[in-house]
């Protein structure tokens, strides 16, 4: 392979683990408060279709984005009054709002299938971007690539130095004990639902604004989930998720890559099981390797949380 | 056959009772619409296979309007979750269901042996019972025709063909394809990825630019989503659409598409069944009795290359040319058909081999 087919691989998984990284850094919040949300699917394909039907109906692509983040964080929303207000069961509630988010969003997305969006701007530095290999890999993309990168510097930072983030680590550990030293632990997972839904819906705008600059339904095609997967996947750490969605990414591109070039005597079959294989084996080796008992999940994780007055 | 059973209901209820004979000649009649159901393996809005199968159900309802209820499932999945769907639009009292994809075939003949009264139209498969028929499109007539404009077109030799399943049917389609390129192209070649799905629209976009990155200058899919369109068109590669008109997603690029018509297909099944003279049958039809379409070809295309499609088209229309016409050889370049014989139906619905020129 020449550096430009090397490049050529790296820009299609750079662009294939983004929005998996958009999704399961807003789901890395949510756990690390404690909360369940399994609705990444549902809040990524309403945040996909808000995307569309926005930056369609205005022409911005910026508003479409603005409008995925904003969808998402209102089914975040009714996550949240559900399980945090009313104390309803944390799984049930996330799967029905998969269920609910993939049928809205057929819904809103009815009168756009077919319709093509202009994708998202590309970030063009005039020299730079002309550059053999580095140029289109470092400064060819749309602001949303380098958004998610930025993002999971903040998170990174915000949980591990920030006061907010160490409360909400705190709350999602121990929820008996940060309420009782005075933390309302409510108010700290509703913010947390509110910018996981968010990130997923900004997720689903890159799938629909820039990954395949189109609205069909059901497009996350399982992507929430593998998000879901990835959270664990990186036992809840900002930058082990940013390698897993990367690796993730980088395994399912490679398979259409061997396959396309000759497919090196393996079924197509099993090269597209290797992205979960990786999955299970990597989980495996945390789980039972020498680094056992570093998986880390929150204590409180998937507990509503009812304070006693 | 429906007639035949209300009459008989009909007779059964005069020697019984006046009050029976009533109820029964009210069926008889029939002022209940005929209920008609679907079964869907896509979204209705995938703007392909399943968009195609619901527009053939929009025509049922043009056409008869309220004789007929026409219901959907949507996104059902080939496995034993399809059998509780059909048995469900069965025990509903939908007397006409069609299941619209190869996978729901064993699911279908079962529910059928269970509910003799109801009729079944199963797509592209190839099991027939009493109340059981199959249906199919020759859709590789259309991959003929657009083989051919891809030979002409290709500056590379190399064509990208995204595909979902290794079942007949797609095996057929990316032979058709090749075959006919070969003929305008003979040192072409074919690189096939299989994306193990009918619709991943971001898969399909990956899988697409990882065949144009390794030399493919047209593109061309057996899967359902617009997205390789898409992909192909941003990077100013040649494609064709799949099930629809795809135009609106690469103006420039989308050459033509194949269509599916199964609007009179399904009308024509509903008034068999609303005339009582519905019989199970095994229908394959194809560009000449317009079950399968091309859409207008694209402007871009040289006008040499138009008529060269068009030839294959007339030809086939008019049974000169059939597109598996021998000689035929294998991947590994033995002769498989000799020089003059063409491939019987029966072979090509089984299709498990390439042809010279494959790689898959």
């Amino acid at each position: 392979m020449t550096f430009d087919a090397v490049s050529l691989v790296l820009l299609t998984v750079i662009s294939a683990a983004t929005p998996l990284l958009f999704a399961a850094l807003g789901e890395l919040v949510v756990e690390k408060s404690g909360v369940l949300n399994l609705g990444v699917e549902g809040m990524m394909i309403v945040g996909a279709v808000a995307a569309f039907a926005v930056a369609s109906g205005t022409g911005s692509g910026s508003l479409g984005v603005a409008a995925g983040a904003v969808a998402g964080a209102a089914l975040a929303f009714i996550f949240g009054v559900l399980t945090l207000t009313l104390a309803a069961n944390q799984v049930a509630t996330g799967l029905a709002l998969t269920i609910f988010g993939l049928g809205l969003s057929s819904l809103i997305g009815a009168g756009y299938v077919g319709i093509p969006v202009p994708p998202l701007a590309k970030l063009a530095v005039p020299g730079i971007s002309d550059l053999p290999l580095v140029g289109p890999l470092l400064f060819g993309h749309d602001a949303l690539v380098y958004l998610s990168i930025v993002a999971v510097i903040a998170v990174a930072w915000f949980l591990k130095k920030s006061r907010a983030g160490m409360i909400l680590r705190a709350v999602g550990e121990s929820d008996i004990s940060a309420h009782s030293i005075g933390y309302d632990v409510i108010a700290v997972r509703y913010r947390a639902v509110l910018f996981g839904g968010a990130m997923a819906g900004l997720g689903g705008a890159f799938l629909s604004l820039s990954y395949t600059p189109l609205w069909a339904e059901g497009m996350t095609a399982g992507r929430g989930w593998i998000a879901l997967a990835l959270v664990v996947f990186a036992s809840w750490r900002p930058w082990r998720l940013l390698a897993g969605a990367y690796l993730f990414g980088g395994v399912t591109i490679a398979q259409l890559y061997t396959q396309s070039a000759g497919g090196l005597g393996i079924p197509a079959q099993v090269m597209s099981m290797l992205p979960y294989l990786a999955t299970i084996l990597v989980l495996t080796i945390i789980a039972a390797g020498p680094w056992k008992g570093r998986l880390n999940a929150p204590a409180c994780l998937g507990k509503p949380f009812r304070p006693s007055t | 056959m429906f007639k035949d059973l209300s009459r008989r209901r009909f007779l059964a209820g005069s020697t019984a009772a006046a009050g029976a004979l009533a109820l029964g000649g009210r069926t008889a009649l029939g002022a209940d619409p005929l209920k008609v159901g679907f079964v869907y393996v896509g979204p209705v809005g995938d703007f392909g296979w399943t968009h195609g199968h619901d527009l053939g159900r929009k025509a049922i309802e043009k056409e008869f309007g309220d004789k007929v209820k026409t219901t959907f499932v949507e996104n059902v999945a080939e496995g034993p979750d399809a059998e509780r769907v059909i048995r469900q639009l069965a025990s509903s009292g939908n007397k006409l269901i069609f299941t619209t994809s190869f996978g729901f075939m064993n699911q279908t003949v079962k529910v059928a042996k269970q509910f003799p009264d109801v009729m079944f139209e199963h797509a592209t498969g190839f099991k027939t019972a009493k109340n059981l028929s199959v249906y199919n499109a020759r859709f590789y007539e259309g991959r003929a025709v657009i083989g051919t404009i891809a030979g002409h077109m290709t500056k590379t030799g190399k064509f990208g063909y995204i595909a979902s399943f290794p079942i007949p049917e797609v095996v057929m389609g990316i032979n058709a394809f090749i075959l006919a390129a070969r003929k305008v192209r003979p040192d072409a070649e074919i690189k096939v990825v299989w994306v193990n799905s009918w619709y991943d629209p971001g898969k399909e976009a990956d899988a697409t630019k990882a065949l144009i990155d390794q030399g493919c200058d047209v593109i061309t899919q057996h899967t359902d989503s617009p997205a390789p369109i898409q992909t192909a068109g941003s990077r100013g590669v040649l494609c064709f659409g799949q099930a629809s008109d795809m135009t609106t997603f690469a103006p420039e690029q989308h050459a033509t598409a194949i269509l599916d018509v199964w609007g009179p297909y399904y009308v024509e099944r509903v008034k068999a069944v609303l005339d009582g003279t519905w019989q199970t049958s095994n229908v394959w039809q194809g560009f000449k009795e317009g079950m399968v379409e091309m859409a207008p070809y694209n402007k871009n295309l040289p006008g040499e290359v138009v008529e060269a499609a068009e030839s294959v088209r007339k030809g086939i229309i008019a049974g000169t040319l059939h597109p598996f016409t021998g000689p035929i050889n294998d991947q590994s370049g033995a002769e498989k058909i000799p020089a003059g014989q063409t491939i019987p139906d029966g072979d090509l619905l089984g299709m498990d081999w390439y042809v010279e020129g494959v790689s898959a």
